[in-house]
């Protein structure tokens, strides 16, 4: 592999992490605010349970997504800067909304009401925002002359909106994956059950508006449906596991222990099934990342400034990783907390 | 309106918001660590409640901290593509180590705050150090982009291309010891006044034999004590600071002290208003000689003035009143805290005089007033260079219009969210009055003042 193969696997991990990290915790600010209106209230207690602690953590996936893309590939900054400026500084104005109701929330007992809906509400927009991107990157929106976005464009075109519909029913139905899984560890039968079909009927729309996404895309993009021909084992391999995946959220082992159903199971058949997916969507697009401007090949940083880099990722990977262990272990594993009514 | 203008008021609005977070991030973790300690030494319960109330303020003005740093992050890659284009090539290293420290931050904050009663006496500490260490070093590796800013090095440019990159030498630039050291001591000199201020305000208010005012008290005289040998040190390598400009920016440093011959024997002046087209300081006061010796440690060292340079790479005007207005700043807490030190340690167990503290309720403001003035200061003095000698401000700048939206957008943001901040602190801190949770603990809060 080269450096520009590395760094762009290193970034695409990244798009990987937060894809799902982000779609577990707005996901989960949007069941905090349905079910905390509709009077289920422990469901959405135990979706704000989850989301106090961790979204901090998300938000700086974010952070490292756009450091990341800055440091590996310097020359491709303007214009993706210059494409997202539009979405991107919504995302910006939406999440900061967003982080500071979350905070306001734990702290205050007064307006709950309201504060509930602000992250339920972005929790949508923000996902509908960040998904778009990947129709920008493949080109077809990006005016040629000036570089900047044509946002009529964006708006009028079916696959837009196939896009939108496949982000946002990935994100609920992956948060509800996850959150069926935490209330089992929360022993909380209540909101696994209220998780758990969710989860049952977001899965097909999902793969459906996914596969839909891809076939739409296609027809805009010729060089995009042929990487993608070229990759189809690899989507089908993740077929394979959304089907495994999909079906532990309906077996019950006779056993004790799984009696009440395979969530774990379930929900890491998922996150492979969205890696695999990525991986090959990912492949299908170099050399491009953005069409048909720039490679990344020609955008990767010089090699000095990429050894560093590494090396940087590995002194910080070393650190940080007990600290994340340490953090799992706080707050998603250990039942003082979990329980915590 | 011209682009340019506008995305450098956007953006310097934007971090202008954003050091008042982060600067207390860095300065409030480091005084709630201190209280901790204390606490293990002295055994006193008041310094847990202090710690704990600290905590709080600290994770409501975290959420503001956190999405307002993301802005900036991404407003610096929408507004200033071509700055970050050479960024990426040459100091992309400290950003990407701050990611780290953020990470270190947010895990360790998260967990004292939400877990701190799962949490051993020793591994709450090493939690809220941790947090700490994280702030500090976000503040560190951040000041050592904006030093390659101001004195850049690590690269070559050859045909207008960058080559022969070296990361460790663009990180410690030459400016990045003393700007760095400034920047944290300056922080914690803001976090410890900041503190100061809120204890100040508390005795004001609470009865004089009150087990609160004990409390306040205590934090106001630990706080003054901090902000007292911070602020000493800020001004120690504040002037250090200057002297790197005097080697490597000397156009910023006659900027700064509206110097116009080059001279030995150069006057410091105070106050007064450069005018730029006569080529003089309009009023002010001049003492001769000081500033050739604060830049050369010598009375006879010659002090570059603003007429060595082209006109068209002057700074503006205005760098010189905010340099006076921060080193004013420095100089008036340092003796502040001095003066309160002396007047307790005078009035014995009396207490302190209202007027002090009034005065004192004004301390964290204008600490925090010192950091806007030095940051602007350090990068409207770089202009017209965002990188100096390599890069135009004007080379930077995003081609994208419409950026008068975004503007009134986010300043909207900004305002909207420094009211509900104070809201919810007020809210939050109502419903827990200081001496319900003093009397909770009980303890040995000694009773305060027999007039
Ligand atoms: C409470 C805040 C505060 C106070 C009291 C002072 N400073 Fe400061 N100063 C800063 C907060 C600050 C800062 C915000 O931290 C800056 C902006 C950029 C930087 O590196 O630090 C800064 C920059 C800065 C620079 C520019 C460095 C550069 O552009 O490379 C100089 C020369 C000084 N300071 C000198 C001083 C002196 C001689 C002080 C005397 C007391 C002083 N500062 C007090
Ligand atoms: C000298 C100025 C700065 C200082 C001292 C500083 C310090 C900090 C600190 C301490 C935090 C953590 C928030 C807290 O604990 O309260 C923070 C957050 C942040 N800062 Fe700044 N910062 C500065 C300027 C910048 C700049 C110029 C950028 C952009 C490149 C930036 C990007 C960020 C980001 C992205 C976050 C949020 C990180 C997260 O998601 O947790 N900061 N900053
Ligand atoms: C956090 C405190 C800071 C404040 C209040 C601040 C303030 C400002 C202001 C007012 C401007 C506009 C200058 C002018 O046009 O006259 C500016 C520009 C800029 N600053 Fe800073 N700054 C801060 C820290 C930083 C840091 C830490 C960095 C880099 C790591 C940075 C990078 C820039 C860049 C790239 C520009 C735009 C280009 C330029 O005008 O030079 N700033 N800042």
């Amino acid at each position: 592999m080269n450096d520009a193969l590395v760094a762009i696997s290193i970034l695409w991990l990244f798009v990987f992490m937060y894809a799902i990290l982000g779609s577990v915790d707005f996901g989960a600010g949007f069941w905090g605010m349905v079910y905390s209106r509709r009077g289920k209230t422990r469901a959405g207690a135990l979706a704000n349970r989850f989301l106090s602690p961790t979204w901090e953590v998300t938000n700086v996936f974010l952070v490292l997504l756009v450091v990341t893309l800055v440091t590996f590939f310097p020359t491709a900054v303007y214009p993706i800067g210059m494409a997202l400026l539009v979405p991107g500084s919504l995302v910006l104005l939406l999440l900061t909304f967003r982080s500071t109701f979350m905070v306001f929330q734990y702290n205050t007992d007064r307006f709950q009401e309201i504060l509930s809906v602000v992250s339920g509400v972005t929790g949508l927009l923000i996902p509908s925002l960040l998904v778009l991107v990947l129709p920008i990157l493949t080109g077809g929106f990006i005016d040629p002359d000036t570089g900047e976005l044509m946002l009529g464009a964006l708006f009028t075109r079916p696959i837009s909106y196939a896009y939108l519909t496949f982000g946002l029913s990935s994100e609920l139905f992956l948060s509800s994956a996850f959150l069926s899984d935490y209330s089992r560890e929360a022993d909380d039968d209540e909101a696994y059950r209220v998780f758990r079909n969710h989860a049952r009927w977001l899965g097909p729309v999902a793969l459906l508006a996914g596969i839909t996404a891809v076939f739409l895309m296609g027809y805009e993009a010729v060089w995009l449906r042929q990487g993608i021909e070229a990759q189809r084992w690899w989507f089908l391999a993740s077929g394979i596991l959304f089907l495994t995946g999909y079906a532990a959220l309906w077996i019950k082992p006779a056993h004790p222990r799984w009696s009440r159903g395979l969530p774990r199971l379930a929900f890491v058949c998922f996150i492979g099934q969205y890696a695999l997916a990525s991986l090959a969507y990912g492949r299908a697009h170099l050399p491009y990342m953005v069409y048909p401007d720039i490679t990344v090949d020609a955008a990767v940083t010089n090699p000095a400034m990429f050894r560093s880099l590494l090396v940087s990722y590995a002194i910080g990977l070393a650190i940080l990783i007990p600290g994340f262990y340490y953090f799992w272990q706080l707050f998603l594993k250990d039942k003082r907390y979990l329980h915590r009514e | 309106m011209d682009e340019l203008i506008i995305a450098r008021s956007l953006f310097g609005s934007s971090l202008g918001f954003h050091i008042i977070f982060a600067t207390l991030g860095v300065g409030i973790p480091f005084m709630i660590l201190i209280a901790e300690l204390i606490y293990q030494w002295r055994k006193d319960p008041h310094y847990v409640i202090l710690a704990k109330r600290w905590t709080k303020a600290q994770a409501i003005l975290l959420g503001v901290a956190i999405p307002s740093g993301t802005i900036v992050a991404v407003q610096m890659s929408l507004l200033w593509p071509r700055y970050m284009e050479m960024v990426g090539e040459v100091i992309a290293l400290p950003f990407q180590i701050e990611l780290f420290a953020f990470f270190v931050e947010a895990l360790f904050m998260s967990i004292y705050v939400y877990a701190a009663e799962r949490l051993s006496p020793l591994a709450r500490i090493t939690s809220v150090f941790l947090v700490a260490l994280g702030g500090t070093a976000s503040a560190v590796l951040i000041t050592a982009a904006n030093a390659w800013m101001n004195t850049p090095t690590g690269f070559d440019v050859q045909g207008g291309e960058i080559i022969n990159v070296r990361p460790l030498e663009a990180f410690f630039s030459p400016s990045f010891r003393t700007a760095a050291s400034h920047v944290v001591a300056s922080a914690y000199m803001t976090g410890a006044f900041a503190i100061a201020s809120v204890a100040a305000f508390g005795m004001l208010k609470s009865r004089k034999r009150g087990t609160a005012y004990a409390a306040h008290k205590k934090a106001l005289m630990l706080s003054l004590a901090i902000g007292g040998v911070m602020s000493l040190l800020t001004g120690w390598n504040g002037h250090s600071a200057a002297q790197v400009l005097h080697v490597h920016q000397p156009e910023k440093l006659a900027a700064a002290e509206g110097l116009f011959e080059t001279q030995a024997y150069a006057p410091l002046a105070i106050g007064g208003v450069p005018d730029l087209d006569r080529r003089e300081l309009v009023g002010g006061v001049e003492i001769p000689a000081l500033l050739s010796f604060l830049a050369t440690n010598r009375l006879d060292g010659v002090v570059k003035g603003l007429n060595e340079f082209p006109r068209e790479t002057w700074p503006p005007f205005y760098v010189h009143t905010l340099f006076n207005l921060m080193v004013f700043v420095g100089t008036f807490l340092m003796f502040l805290a001095l003066l309160a030190w002396m007047i307790k340690w005078k009035r014995k167990e009396k207490p302190l005089p209202r007027w002090l503290l009034w005065v004192l309720v004004g301390a964290g403001p204008l600490s925090m007033l010192g950091i806007e003035f030095g940051w602007v200061f350090t990068c409207s003095g770089r202009q017209p260079w965002t990188i100096y000698q390599y890069q135009l401000t004007s080379e930077a700048v995003t081609d994208a219009t419409g950026l008068l939206g975004w503007f009134i957008l986010f300043i909207s943001l900004y305002v909207m969210l420094c009211i509900v901040t104070a809201v919810v602190m007020r809210a939050f801190f109502k419903r827990r009055p200081l001496e319900e949770e003093l009397a909770a603990v009980g303890g040995k809060g000694e009773t305060v003042g027999h007039e």
